[in-house]
């Protein structure tokens, strides 16, 4: 199948989103990965489904993205040879995502050299997979200990630097393994899954409406755009159009967590260069946007706000005045301090080429939202694919080229005072009218996709419905699964204590990829 | 160095300028900050570990660190090693993955010590926990569920998350020896 083919071929789900699917065989999916590759496409999510209960074996998902839109493929998998193609060698991001299915559901790429499990610590054998529909969630195994093989690099001098789970600042956890010589990193592998909680069987006992609250939870810090993408999902399958004041009001919510976001990484990214003026500074900003929130919307973090169908509040012209007077006075601090940034010769000294990510390399591994704007990857869905009210706003994308730390907080301040501008556009075409639509009942083995440009980069929900309004399968996905293995690279030829602020500059979710 | 300067006399001290809207909650933050003075005399060193969380929790840690709360500005420091706590501070549900590193970190302080469970999910396991035939919050092949399931705990902070306010009054009951969990 030639890839221009697919909006004919394949259905278009309802929705806003340009999302099509099609179910195809083993060819057909990796003639399909190549062509994308070929293309400048990227892979967006790789998941697993449990289908015997139908009859159907397994089914491996992958979506992909191209400039049309988002394809998503469903192959079936029979249960006697549970093996599909590796697509790593044309994504590696898909490396880690073909592990975790092994993990998760015993599928496995078939031609991959990396065996290693990703997910699974010591908590269960490898021979139980928690997503299969006959694995009882409550079992509890006896925990074994995690042998887990890391690369090692050997040579005169060299030594490692174990770190973590538990990290020195008020961080989320996650091991760290560097390999150096003096102070110059060789080499940084990652080992993640410590926050592994069974979100996603979690969600296979709850239905469309239990879940929202759930999906606003997988990364607290994206709970809006995640609630929003499990939103799109449900409204999907059941073909419900939320009324336009709730589509502007989401944005609004998305951009306030946009806004939050980068102005606390802006602080912290200044007070690992030891300027504790800098979060002194933007952490006080950060907190007025924070109560703000609380103010209007009723939680500082907006969680809970946007539920399918709509949105659970409103926006009276109070609260927009209140808005204007917090950003008028936002955007003129903003302002000053992006000047004292620019022109602070140790700041910049530590920013400049530090982490760096050419334009290369990100293409060639997949580096995506934030990020990957900073290193040339020029996608943001509000820009490209933009769905009510972004249709109506020209969004202007942050794009720079050199790839650093510099790079990095160049596009937050850029996005910041963008999210300013389209938070008061949105409020000057503020439709009227109802803020939530009813649901109505979904049809049983329907697949909806939610996707939302969050603060990070594109989360993505795929939901798969079962019986009665229950969910099958659910797999949230947060951009740092393609992210967390550039960070790698990032580091590589830096010195170890640039570590904390590269990461910083990256802040990746790993609650959000433990799942 | 000038436009610094310029910018820092130009904010003022936070802590003692009260917006309008929100005069009801500084004079609850100056009063819980004096009583934990009371308490803790100069210093009070907390460790945090995030046992599972979904980073909600911890937004509202680092909040404490703004000016607003300024809470080192009493003293109150996060540690980065469990040797130098004086309180553990822990979020989310406890991840099976995490256990063995909670159990060690809460070996590593010194007694006496302190133990504060923050969040829903750290009371009782929140959303994360599945529920057993009676409706109460069971653990999974993948969660141990609330933190006194894995470690003895003196006061449960509920809130998803719980403001910084009340973070603060949750510190101070554990510092006071007021309460213990159930
Ligand atoms: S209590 Fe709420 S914010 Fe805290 S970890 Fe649990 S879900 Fe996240």
């Amino acid at each position: 199948m030639r890839l221009d083919e697919f909006p004919t071929k394949f259905a278009k789900l309802s929705g806003p989103m340009p999302v099509w699917h099609g179910t195809v065989d083993a060819a057909q999916l990796r003639s399909l990965c190549e062509q994308v590759e070929r293309g400048g496409g990227k892979l967006l999510a790789l998941w697993g489904s449990d289908e015997l209960a139908r009859d159907a074996g397994y089914a491996v998902h992958i979506s992909l993205v191209t400039a049309l839109g988002m394809l998503c493929l469903t192959l079936p998998v029979s249960a006697e040879h549970p093996a599909y193609p590796d697509i790593s060698d044309l994504f590696p991001a898909a490396n880690r995502m073909q592990r975790t299915l092994a993990d998760l559901l015993g599928l496995y790429a078939s031609g991959v050299d990396d065996h290693r499990k990703w997910l699974r610590h010591g908590s269960w054998p490898g021979s139980v997979h928690p997503l299969r529909k006959n694995f009882d969630g409550s079992t509890v195994f006896p925990t074994e200990t995690d042998a887990y093989h890391f690369v090692t690099v050997s040579g005169d001098g060299v030594h490692e630097i174990p770190v973590g789970p538990v990290h020195a600042g008020t961080i989320e956890p996650g091991h760290f393994r560097f390999s150096v010589i003096g102070e110059r990193v060789l080499r940084l592998e990652e080992r993640l899954g410590y926050l592994h909680k069974g979100i996603e069987k979690r969600f296979e006992s709850m239905t469309l409406a239990q879940g929202a609250k759930l999906a606003g939870r997988v990364s607290g810090d994206s709970t809006v755009a995640y609630a929003w993408a499990y939103a799109q999902a449900v409204e999907s399958v059941t073909g419900t159009t939320p009324p336009p004041r709730a589509a502007a009001l989401r944005a609004v919510l998305l951009e306030l967590e946009r806004i939050h976001n980068h102005l606390g990484d802006l602080g912290y990214l200044g007070n690992d260069v030891a300027l504790a003026f800098g979060f002194a500074q933007f952490w006080i900003l950060k907190e007025d946007v924070l109560r703000l929130n609380n103010e209007l919307f009723g939680h500082r973090y907006l969680m809970d706000r946007i539920v399918p169908g709509g949105v659970a509040c409103d926006l009276d012209s109070k609260g927009r005045e209140r808005i204007l007077q917090v950003f008028g006075h936002l955007e003129q601090e903003i302002h000053t301090l992006k000047d004292i940034y620019d022109e602070h010769a140790g700041v910049q000294d530590r920013f400049l080429t530090t982490g760096r990510v050419t334009p290369d390399l990100a293409a060639q591994l997949g580096l995506t939202g934030l990020p990957g704007r900073a290193s040339s990857q020029a996608w943001d869905l509000r820009a490209q694919f933009p769905c009510e009210p972004y249709d109506k706003l020209d969004v202007r994308m942050a794009t720079h080229r050199n790839g650093d730390v510099a790079a990095r907080v160049t596009v937050r301040f850029e996005e910041v005072q963008e999210s300013i501008r389209l938070i008061r556009q949105i409020m000057d075409q503020m439709p009227a009218g109802e803020l939530c639509a009813s649901i109505g009942n979904a049809p049983e083995n329907t697949l909806g996709i939610g996707w939302v440009e969050g603060w990070r980069g594109e989360i993505m929900v795929a939901l798969h419905t079962g019986k009665d309004n229950a969910i099958h399968r659910l797999h949230p996905h947060d951009p740092s699964w393609q992210n967390w293995p550039l960070l790698e690279h990032a580091i590589i030829g830096n010195i170890v204590p640039d570590f904390p602020l590269i990461n910083k500059s990256f802040n990746l979710s790993y609650a959000g990829v433990d799942l | 160095m000038y436009q610094i300067i310029k910018q820092i006399l130009r904010t003022g001290i936070k802590t003692e300028t009260p917006p309008d809207p929100d005069d009801t909650l500084r004079v609850e933050v100056q009063r819980i900050q004096k009583n934990i003075l009371r308490h803790v005399g100069r210093a009070l060193a907390i460790r945090c570990v995030d046992a599972g969380s979904c980073n909600g929790c911890e937004l509202e840690i680092h909040a404490l660190n703004n000016a607003y709360y300024n809470i080192e500005g009493l003293g109150i420091h996060f540690v980065a090693s469990p040797r130098h706590a004086d309180m553990l501070l822990v979020t989310g549900p406890v991840s099976r993955h995490m256990e063995t590193a909670l159990k060690r970190t809460y070996d590593a302080i010194p007694q006496p010590r302190l133990v504060v469970a923050l969040g829903d999910c750290g009371c009782d396991g929140g959303i994360f926990s599945p529920t057993d035939s009676a409706g109460n919050p069971c653990p999974s092949y993948a969660s141990c569920g609330k933190i006194s399931n894995v470690i003895p705990v003196d006061v449960a902070i509920p809130g998803c998350p719980p403001t910084p306010i009340a973070i603060l009054q949750g510190i101070l009951t554990a510092v006071s020896g007021e309460a213990k969990a159930p």
